[in-house]
């Protein structure tokens, strides 16, 4: 069976006495959409941030599948920076672009981590610098193009609209080339027709064969997009299933809704 | 215009700031003669003063809200100026560099040995601050303590000449690079700090090494510094003074134009961009694979490696080093050229160190005001025109659409 | 055993000093984020005033008590007319700006004023007037302990107590707490946070001219340049005790001042300011949430 491409197990976090994290098995395989759900504070993000390097896991493994090694290599330990070269490029819930930069800068900053040139390369500009850079601004090019995004192509990232500044922050983390692409609540603030046209552009990606772990509070995107979800509740598993079965889980139905009024 | 409303109310700040002001302003003391002088002038000074200074700071305040919400409305046409838009022309921007370099080729023909030495001075800071220009505008890192590695670099001249007779062109590269060593050493510890604990430990820093050097005596010479120092030779040839100072002031202008050369080179390639992108948000640069410790080592240390040089030449030229020409006053003067210029702007960088550097030097009676006007500088940029004169240019990237095209389709 | 208590109250004496001006860069940083670099500053017209003030009273021949009140009064209200002034020009305009930019901003106040004192009145040390003169039955221990130690010592208890019972039981001192902790929450709960601050920077302003007056007439002498230094020293302790913390602003001053003093005495005094800057450089690399601070994380 082929190996999964995003292998955690007993992934737990705890911040002073909290438990953010509880024990946490996910596993994502290659060409899925997989979408992380559960109320607010229910750890999702956490979840993300321990994955991407930004929190050490107080326990657990997270292991991602390195196609060229043929083997699961170990994220525990690595900043963040050596996360996204190992493939994961995450989206952040709180819109963190690069303002004071053009669009297409944004994401030629996402091909940092696949390009080379330093000190040297910068003062020399030799063939081989200067072939990356043209790599650099052909490739950012085509994401944005894909992403659809080339008319603000040079327009500085905060005068963007917001739906475009969201789509841009995919863009950025698509540059990177990720083997799993992590987004933490895209759709967040949109309106109906930009969430539209996002499920369509997440399609998109996911059809030539990205796999996707996405948060999301809007059901019916989730509903609409993923193949597998999983659900949290107080940092812990509470369901996990196809969206048919997660619809008439009582666990998910009464963490969404609660039994009781209590907080 | 203005209205009632607006004078009555700059009427009672102005009332305020004479109350503010009184002790400092009015009275002056001397405990012992027991005398006082009351400087009833300076009294209306302050309140015309004030009452024109309230006027416009309000004006400016809305000028400014008004200008941030058209910012936000459209794409910041507002902002282009006249010279802004010449200096996105490539053709327009290499006259004005051309015209610049001409009259500071002809400056030493038509001016006085002393201005070409006047202007020297200056060009040394347009080097100083290009090289901070690196580390706080470029790579957001504010460096107060800047000042030390110039005088690494001052002192690594003075010491190796002075033990060891080595010569200028020779301690030029050495100079630069220990200070860059300092920078890395410095810098491993202190680029994990988050941004305003950076600014103090630098500055604490830059203290430590001042004051090192003002007390230990049996390696600096302590406060009394270093003399004679040799200015840089040419072939061995004997200069008369004037031919000297002319000499270090070509000389300097040749350092000028690498210095940009090198410093728009950096800011347009991967670790110029890299730099930009941890300046505007440090996680996000992480999570798109930057390493932040490296980046910024780079930068602290480049920058470094230019006060190293810039303090090398400080050296040469004056023939004179003590720890006093190495205060924090002095890197609050770097970090104003670098502020009033634009962070992140070449030329800004030029202008700034022109006019902060030159006006004084012109306008005598003001020179005893030129801290208090670096330090209103300081404030007044900040509030009113964060970006400095010169906003740093956006930049614009020519792609062939054709082999886009191509690319796809294969 | 003599010379060690000797040096023991100096540090005592410098560390309170430095408390009162700590607790001004503690106090601000807790509201807005800021070190506010122009605090020195605002200690060092607190002495001038206090200077001024005192040389003009003392000619017309009042008693000495009435100069020591009135002189402080004059340095509290001026400081902290300054301290609120630097405040709505320099730091209110960029509250919403980069976290750098009101930094640089104080630094040029802090440039500005030590020049517009220097010009204002003189680049000389100013011998200043001892305002407290010996007490008798200080007389035994007076060679180990001065009046003027015993002075500050017990003023900066009794403000420092003052101000624990205004932060902690007052109405203003619960909104500065809140203010502290979530501007934004306590702007919706109806605290005017604009006042906070100014009330922030007037508190904190009225602490260093205290501070200010009293470490001029210990040492007997003040500059335009006395307010860098101090206000380093003091921001050192403020970081020491855990930047944002009442009681760690204090701890911290007075483990800096007794260092110091040790450190002097004992070691060398060419590198009294060395000590203080070095170990504000290893506290900010090695722990910089300081002894009572708590580690501030970054939300993502």
């Amino acid at each position: 069976m082929a190996q999964p491409i995003l292998h955690v197990t007993g992934l737990t976090m705890d911040f002073g006495g909290i438990r953010a994290l509880n024990n946490i098995d996910l596993d994502v395989n290659e060409g899925e959409i997989v979408a992380l759900i559960g109320p607010n504070g229910a750890g999702k993000t956490t979840f993300f941030n321990c994955v991407t390097g930004i929190y050490q896991p107080t326990k657990g493994e997270i292991n991602v599948y390195n196609k060229h090694k043929g083997r699961q290599i170990s994220l525990l330990g690595m900043k963040p920076n050596q996360v996204t070269q190992q493939g994961l490029a995450r989206t952040f819930q709180n819109i963190r672009l690069f303002s004071q930069m053009t669009v297409l800068e944004n994401v030629m900053i996402g091909r940092h981590c696949r390009t080379k040139s330093f000190i040297i390369g910068a003062l020399l500009r030799d063939k081989r610098t200067l072939r990356e850079e043209e790599e650099i601004i052909q490739k950012s090019h085509q994401i944005l193009e894909k992403i659809g995004l080339t008319r603000y192509e040079n327009e500085f990232a905060k005068n963007l609209p917001y739906g475009a500044q969201r789509r841009l922050e995919i863009a950025r983390a698509l540059a990177t080339e990720p083997v799993l692409l992590l987004l933490d609540e895209p759709a967040a603030g949109m309106n109906p027709q930009e969430t539209i046209e996002l499920v369509s552009l997440i399609q998109e990606i996911a059809a030539e064969g990205q796999s996707i772990l996405l948060i999301e509070h809007d059901m019916k995107l989730v509903m609409s997009l993923s193949e597998r979800i999983f659900v949290m509740d107080y940092g812990k598993r509470i369901a996990e299933g196809t969206p048919e079965e997660i619809r008439h889980d009582p666990a998910v139905i009464k963490a969404y809704l609660g039994e009781e009024v209590d907080a | 215009m203005i209205t009632f409303q607006e004078l009555k109310r700059s009427f009672f700040i102005s009332l305020w700031f004479v109350f503010l002001t009184f002790p400092i302003m009015v009275i002056r003391v001397d405990s012992i003669e027991k005398t006082v002088q009351w400087r009833w002038m300076n009294m209306l000074y302050v309140a015309v003063g004030a009452f024109i200074l309230s006027l416009i700071f309000r004006y400016m305040m809305r000028r400014k809200e008004g200008q941030s919400a058209d910012d936000d409305e459209e794409t910041s046409t507002s902002d282009q100026h006249l010279i802004h838009r010449w200096l996105t022309v490539p053709r327009y921007r290499n006259i004005i560099y051309g015209v610049m370099l001409t009259l500071a080729l002809v400056l030493p023909l038509v001016f006085s040995t002393y201005q070409t030495s006047i202007m020297t001075t200056a060009l040394l800071y347009v080097v100083l601050g290009l090289g901070l220009n690196i580390v706080v505008g470029l790579a957001g890192l504010l460096d107060l303590g800047y000042v030390a590695f110039y005088a690494v670099g001052a002192y690594t001249y003075a010491l190796l000449y002075h033990f060891f007779g080595m010569s200028f062109w020779i301690v030029l590269p050495l100079g630069g690079m220990l200070a860059a060593v300092f920078g890395i050493l410095l810098g491993i510890p202190v680029l994990r700090l988050r941004g305003d604990y950076l600014a103090i430990v630098t500055l604490g820093f830059g203290e430590i090494i001042r004051l090192i050097l003002e007390n230990w005596g049996e390696f600096s010479q302590g406060p009394s510094g270093v003399s004679n120092i040799p200015r840089p030779s040419f072939f061995g040839i004997d200069m008369s003074l004037d031919t000297a100072l002319i000499y270090i002031y070509y000389l300097m202008i040749a350092f000028v134009i690498f210095t940009i050369f090198i410093v728009n080179r950096l800011q347009n390639s991967r670790l110029g961009r890299a730099w930009v992108a941890l300046r505007e948000d440090e996680i996000a640069c992480q999570a798109m694979g930057i390493d932040k410790m490296k980046t910024k080592l780079a930068a602290f240390s480049l920058g470094a490696f230019w006060a190293g040089i810039a303090g090398v030449i400080f050296a040469a030229k004056t023939t004179f080093i003590s720890p006093r020409s190495f205060t924090f006053i002095e890197s609050a003067i770097i970090l104003s050229i670098v502020v009033l210029g634009g962070m992140g702007s070449i030329i800004g960088v030029i202008i700034g160190a022109m006019v902060l550097i030159l006006l004084p030097e012109y306008l005598r009676f003001l020179s005893e005001y030129r801290m208090l006007a670096f330090g209103a500088i300081l404030v007044c940029m900040m509030v009113f025109r964060p970006q400095g004169i010169i906003a740093s240019v956006r930049r614009t990237y020519t792609y062939n659409k054709k082999e886009t095209a191509d690319g796809e389709g294969a | 055993m003599d010379y060690f208590i000797e040096l023991l109250f100096s540090g005592l004496t410098r560390g309170s000093i430095y408390a009162l001006i700590a607790l001004g860069y503690t106090m601000v940083y807790g509201i807005i984020g800021l070190i506010n670099f122009a605090h020195g500053e605002i200690y060092m017209i607190g002495a001038f005033t206090a200077f001024i003030v005192a040389t003009i009273l003392s000619i017309l021949g009042f008693p000495a008590l009435a100069i020591i009140v009135l002189a402080g009064l004059a340095a509290v209200v001026w400081s902290a007319s300054y301290g609120y002034t630097i405040e709505k020009i320099a730091y209110k305009p960029l509250r919403h700006a980069p976290r750098l930019s009101p930094l640089i901003s104080a630094i040029g106040m802090s440039m500005f004023l030590q020049n517009y004192v220097l010009l204002a009145q003189t680049s000389d040390f100013l011998p200043f007037p001892q305002l407290i003169s010996d007490f008798n039955f200080m007389e035994p221990v007076a060679h180990i302990v001065g009046s003027t130690d015993l002075v500050i010592l017990v003023t900066t208890t009794v403000v420092m107590i003052c101000l624990t019972i205004l932060i902690k039981y007052t109405k203003i001192g619960k909104a500065m707490r809140a203010t502290s902790q979530d501007r934004m929450m306590a702007m919706l709960v109806g605290i005017n946070v604009n006042r906070i601050i100014s009330v922030t920077f007037i508190i904190g302003s009225s602490l260093a001219a205290i501070g200010g007056m009293l470490i001029a007439s210990h040492i007997g002498q003040i500059n335009f340049y006395i307010g860098f230094i101090a206000g380093i020293k003091a921001f050192t302790a403020a970081v020491l005790g855990g930047i944002g913390s009442i009681p760690g602003a204090v701890l911290g001053s007075v483990v800096l001042g007794l260092t110091e003093s040790f450190a002097t005495g004992y070691v060398s005094s060419d590198y009294e300011d060395v000590f203080a800057f070095s170990l504000l450089v290893l506290i900010l690399i090695f722990k910089p949430s300081g002894i009572l601070g708590k580690a501030d994380t970054q939300k993502v």
